[in-house]
């Protein structure tokens, strides 16, 4: 996999060969399988894949919560459990509701207060944009705020390993630009920041390195560029009654063809070369939109989703 | 580190009304139920302790009992909603977090402890500094079997079954144990003696000189710490081998 840049700065987080099966309603269900990952000083690093692929239990994997049956995990070059003792590990896990019965600053300053060198919490409430929220109970938080709290948890601690399971679930689109925006500052001073997710706008926008898995395997791995160029399909749709869609389905570039009414709809094996001949054959074709490609088809491809649909 | 987060522990605990209006108000009716038609009672089926006094400390006992448990049980709250599980992921120790919960249900039920001390004033118990301090001393060591037991089910009982659970085991042990009537003789007296929450009611007997409890006392309390101390290890290992 070309998870291995030479240019990498010093690892933080390595799992090799990581495995974990679990005993289920249909016998044994493989969790997890020969599952490597890494993330070095300031990568943000996402785990993308679609639910039940393993996400979550290759994170209890990485934080120790989760004895694995094969594989070695090292954080910080050491067992979870001494990194994490050490403060040196942010967690926001997946599920988890706030104690009740504090504000978010006292709760946040509680949190802070088992950590070894915390953030100072004013900071770290403003970091997280939850500032004017300080004064408010935790039981009386939207599903969002709760988000943007838990996130806050797992910052104060001032760790140099950010471990996020799915983090922006139920965060409007404020709660997210303002949590992306703290990552990537928090990235450029040398924070790990390791995630796992299932929306692919995010893993774009916002990852250096993604891993996919499917089915508790690494499907791909690499810088979250060279995996969108992978992806070379590109899908056109256009209105253009009248023409068979057979007819369509010989230009250059285009794999298939359909038509739903009006509209057609050409999968491309290269979107470029299918779209100057589409043009230049029908051109009377009207409302011309590609789309498609990138990570998105790159991740349907890589990860089998077509196939199970 | 501890000290702040002990500190947020106890105003939560603090802020929740509602479990003082039960733990205490629940004890202090029955007290003044109880009691006050026969506070003119001086010796109580023989026991040399005047009826308030005794009463005091029966419904103390219940009072005290259900606060320490609730202490340890509100795990189970944090268990379902995942806090444990994220606090399992921070430095904190678990014998800090454990620590923390036994210190809050200790503080909580001094609130009961002392609405039932100030009725039992009101009804004319009448005990020196020295015998108040031996007294509040042996409860807060009977105390302790319970603060365990409540850990213990803080790991074995869900959310739903909490208040039954705390609420039976309170109501039952302080019944048996004698806070609701004496039980001074028979069976009943053989069993009660037993029990940790015998001895929590029997911390009333400070008002007849000497220490209190007798060795049996010492020894039963002591026995009912570890065993349940233990179990409640026990019972925190086997929840966080299956999460």
């Amino acid at each position: 996999m070309a998870n291995a840049a030479e240019d990498r700065r010093p690892l933080t987080v390595e799992l090799r060969g990581l495995a974990k099966a679990f005993r289920g309603a249909e016998g044994r269900v493989q969790a997890v399988d020969a599952l490597d990952l890494s993330a070095a000083e300031g990568e943000i690093v996402a785990l993308l894949g679609p639910n039940g692929a393993g996400k979550s239990t290759t994170i209890d994997m990485l934080l120790g919560l989760t004895e694995p049956d094969a594989g070695t995990v090292s954080v910080l070059g050491g067992r979870p459990a001494q990194a994490i003792a050490a403060g040196d590990v942010g967690v926001m896990l997946q599920t988890g509701e706030l104690i009740r019965d504090l504000s978010v600053c006292e709760l946040v300053a509680m949190a802070a207060s088992v950590y070894p060198a915390p953030l100072d919490v004013d900071d770290t409430l403003c970091l997280v944009g939850i500032d004017a929220l300080a004064g408010r109970r935790t039981q009386k938080l939207s599903g969002g705020e709760t988000q943007r709290v838990r996130f806050a948890l797992a910052l104060v601690g001032n760790p140099r390993v950010l471990v996020l399971d799915e983090p922006t679930v139920a965060m409007d689109v404020e709660g997210r630009l303002a949590f992306w925006e703290a990552m990537r500052g928090l990235a450029a001073r040398g924070t790990s920041v390791l995630f796992a997710t299932h929306y692919l706008a995010e893993v774009d926008a916002n990852a250096d390195l993604v891993v996919m898995i499917a089915r508790g395997r690494v499907v791909a791995a690499g810088p979250t560029t060279e995996l969108s160029a992978r992806g070379g399909l590109r899908t056109i749709r256009a209105t253009l009654p009248g023409v068979a869609p057979g007819r369509l389905a010989e230009l250059p570039g285009v794999q298939w063809a359909e038509r739903h009414g009006d509209v057609v709809v050409l999968d491309c094996a290269d979107g470029d070369m299918a779209l100057r001949a589409l043009l230049a054959e029908q051109p009377e074709a009207r409302d011309v939109e590609v789309g498609g490609g990138g990570l998105e088809q790159a991740f349907i491809e890589l990860t089998g989703m077509k196939e199970a649909a | 580190m501890t000290l702040s987060y002990t500190r947020a522990e106890i105003r939560r605990a603090f802020r929740n009304r509602r479990f003082f209006l039960f733990a205490v108000g629940f004890p202090l009716a029955i007290y003044l139920l109880v009691a006050t038609p026969n506070r003119g009672v001086h010796d109580l089926d023989g026991s040399g302790i005047s009826a308030p006094l005794y009463f005091m400390a029966g419904l103390a006992t219940l009072g005290t009992m259900n606060s320490v448990l609730a202490g340890g049980a509100r795990i189970s709250i944090e268990r379902t909603i995942g806090w444990t599980r994220h606090l399992r992921a921070t430095p904190l120790r678990p014998r800090t977090y454990f620590a923390t919960k036994v210190v809050t249900g200790y503080l909580t039920a001094l609130v009961p402890l002392a609405a039932l001390y100030s009725a039992g004033i009101s009804l004319g118990v009448d005990l020196s500094v020295s015998q108040w301090a031996g007294m509040t001393a042996l409860m807060l060591v009977g105390l302790l079997p319970f603060a365990a037991l409540g850990v213990m089910l803080g790991h074995l009982v869900g959310v739903d079954a909490l208040g039954p659970a705390i609420g039976g085991t309170s109501g039952l042990l302080s019944f048996l144990g004698g806070a609701w009537f004496p039980v001074a003789s028979g069976f009943m007296h053989d069993v009660a003696q037993a029990l940790p929450s015998y001895w929590l009611v029997q911390s009333s007997s400070v008002a007849l000189g000497g220490g209190g409890w007798s060795a049996t006392g010492w020894l039963v309390v002591t026995a009912w710490t570890l065993l349940l101390g233990a179990a409640a290890v026990f019972a925190y290992r086997r929840d966080t081998e299956r999460a």
